[in-house]
């Protein structure tokens, strides 16, 4: 299951809509071990492409090295998808090398319609899992 | 000669759960085979028909070794090597 504020819930639909008809990409940076999703990061696609994401990769050395330093981890990766659903594709699973994380997906091919749905993907297995939006004061 | 070599969490099965370890080599291929040899099979997951996997993204300080001389860019005591995971994906 993934619990995630709703403040970062909302930070990473936005994102999405914002790219659209551009996938868009970030992580949400946590505590190492702690499961809890906090530090809200938007990432640039390398490949600003409505099929296709890839993170920079000095970009994402620089993310990276900030979480090493701040020893944090990657606790949620997400991207979206812009005319299918919000589902791993075989390419999302071929890349999938962080099997901590929960792999958000979020589509936006209908305006008015949100999708946003949380996978853990391991050595290639899709899992698909709730998604818990905590609601601030 | 110690080069810090930064594992990314898919790999730590092979280091016995390290975050860092050291390995020597004057040039990234040498410090490869060398760590292979302290962390077996970490060379394989490296590399495919003698080149960086396309799916590994490998960083000489903060310089991503595809824009320096990939497996010949020479690395020195004090260096510090991180191996990512490339982050990517898409709808297909």
């Amino acid at each position: 299951m993934l619990r995630i504020d709703r403040a970062i819930y909302d930070q990473i639909v936005a994102h999405a809509r914002r790219d659209h008809p551009d996938e868009a990409c970030g992580v949400v940076a946590g505590p190492e071990g702690s499961d809890r999703p906090e530090r809200f990061i938007e990432m640039t696609n390398a490949e600003r492409s409505p099929t296709f994401y890839r993170f920079d990769s000095k970009e994402q050395f620089k993310v990276w090295n900030e979480m090493w330093d701040r020893d944090e981890e990657p606790v949620v990766i997400y991207h979206s998808h812009t005319a299918t659903e919000a589902y791993p594709s075989r390419t999302d699973v071929s890349y999938a090398k962080e099997p901590g994380a929960h792999y958000v997906l979020v589509s936006t091919r209908d305006p008015n319609i949100e999708e946003f749905r949380s996978f853990r993907i391991i050595d290639g297995e899709i899992t698909e899992e709730p998604v818990e939006v905590i609601d601030g004061d | 000669m110690a080069t810090e070599v930064r594992i990314p969490t898919i790999l730590r099965n092979l280091t016995d759960g390290a975050k860092a370890v050291e390995g020597e080599g004057a040039t990234l291929g040498e410090l490869i085979t060398d760590l292979d040899k302290r962390y077996a099979g970490i060379g394989e997951r490296l590399l495919e028909d003698g080149k960086l996997r396309r799916f590994i993204n490998v960083y000489l300080n903060d310089e991503d070794v595809r824009f320096l001389e990939g497996l010949d860019t020479p690395v020195a005591d004090g260096d510090t090597v991180t191996v990512l995971p490339a982050v990517a994906g898409g709808m297909r």
